[in-house]
């Protein structure tokens, strides 16, 4: 964490101040089938973004009531580690939280084909270990592998 | 009219397979003529017919295959078995018996919750669970051998071309093996020991199935193994 703002935030040598280019993106690392358990699961590094997906399905819903005769219901739950950021985060579900959870899975929707496992759910759950800016998007995109791991039918693999 | 990948080679979703006349069959799917994989896995086609083979599924039910089941609970109709699959499966208490029977008394004595039951699915149309029988040879409650679950989707492979690797498993070990399409496995062997080689041979199957000259290095380990039990 930078605590004190420099006046220029690129250098003469057109630089940013971590040393990239205005338009490099920072090192990325995928990883996938990293938990045992789960369906599929993906790991993402991205700078010092480290987060971890799980994804499970499609299995039996539970409340029954939610399911749908048409395709299956897709769960999402972003969450940050408590540990994740330099001030602890509470580890409650915060508004944030909940947003940025209906923004992937309305992300990630479209490119599941729902429509062959009728009554059913798929849950993903991602899990922000360390954070620093673009999470969100590095989620997305390891959910995503997450799916294809599970053997889930996708119409095409999302990025952001 | 041109196809991008190779035969056995990997695909992910999303990825262009071919373009112009084709027909896409098996987890393929068809956007103007250009056609892409949906899943992860190996390509492969026949004549015009594109299809991937995927490394990993869930298991959906078809009526007519066999497979290995656990009860889970029972009700006054019938029990329901979890079959390994997104859909629980309903065993009919008139699936369970051939003769008259008085209702209520009969259920326990047949069947209990944690039995492991051989069953063939008698019906299954995605609006309604599948439902399952036990009314036919070699069906029933399990009594003996060890269960050993697998990927549904390494299931082809475990029984080979025309049963070629399953009956080699057979010959080798002097085992009984059934293989329920769900991906569970029963193993029924003399000894235990001979069950937890034959067990771990099925293990090694799973993981290597996408290799070559598999048949021959799992005929040696069984062997190896086999002979190390007796």
């Amino acid at each position: 964490m930078i605590k004190s703002y420099p006046e220029r935030l690129i250098d003469e040598n057109g630089l940013r101040l971590d040393g990239r280019r205005p338009d490099e993106l920072r090192p990325i690392k995928l990883e996938i089938g990293v938990l045992g358990n789960a369906d599929g699961s993906a790991y993402i590094e991205q700078g010092k973004n480290k987060i971890l997906v799980g994804v499970y399905g499609p299995r039996e819903i539970h409340p029954k009531h939610a399911e749908l005769p048409n395709r299956a219901v897709l769960r999402c739950r972003y969450r940050m580690a408590p540990f994740s950021t330099e001030e602890r985060k509470n580890p409650a579900p915060s508004r944030r939280e909940i947003e940025i959870s209906k923004v992937i899975r309305e992300a990630l929707e479209p490119a599941v084909m729902s429509e062959y496992y009728p009554r059913t759910v798929i849950d993903i759950f991602i899990e922000a270990l360390q954070c620093d800016g673009g999470t969100r998007c590095a989620g997305i995109v390891a959910a995503s592998l997450a799916l294809a791991d599970a053997g889930i039918p996708m119409r095409d693999l999302v990025s952001s | 009219m041109a196809i991008y990948t190779q035969k056995k080679q990997i695909v992910t979703p999303g990825e262009l397979l071919a373009q112009g006349e084709y027909y896409p069959e098996l987890n393929t799917f068809k956007e103007k003529d250009k056609i892409y994989s949906m899943i992860v896995g190996l390509f492969d086609y026949r004549g015009n017919r594109l299809s991937v083979v995927p490394l990993k599924h869930c298991y959906i039910p078809y009526v007519g295959d066999l497979v290995i089941g656990k009860v889970v609970d029972s009700g006054m109709s019938g029990w329901t078995v979890d079959i390994n699959s997104p859909y629980s499966a309903l065993l009919p208490l008139t699936e369970a018996i051939s003769r008259p029977h008085s209702m209520r008394k009969d259920v326990e004595g047949i069947l209990r919750i944690g039995d492991m039951i051989k069953a063939k699915v008698i019906a299954f149309d995605r609006t309604k669970d599948p439902i399952l029988t036990i009314r036919d040879r070699d069906l029933g409650k399990v009594t003996r051998g060890k269960v050993v679950k697998i990927l549904p989707s390494k299931i082809p492979r475990l029984i080979g071309k025309k049963g070629s690797m399953i009956n080699l498993l057979k010959k080798v070990s002097l085992c009984d093996l059934t293989v329920g399409q769900n991906g569970v496995i029963l193993v029924m062997c003399k000894s235990s020991e001979a069950e937890e080689a034959v067990i771990d041979v099925i293990r090694m199957i799973e993981r290597e199935a996408h290799t070559q000259g598999l048949t021959d290095r799992v005929s040696e380990a069984l062997r190896r193994r086999i002979a190390g039990t007796q």
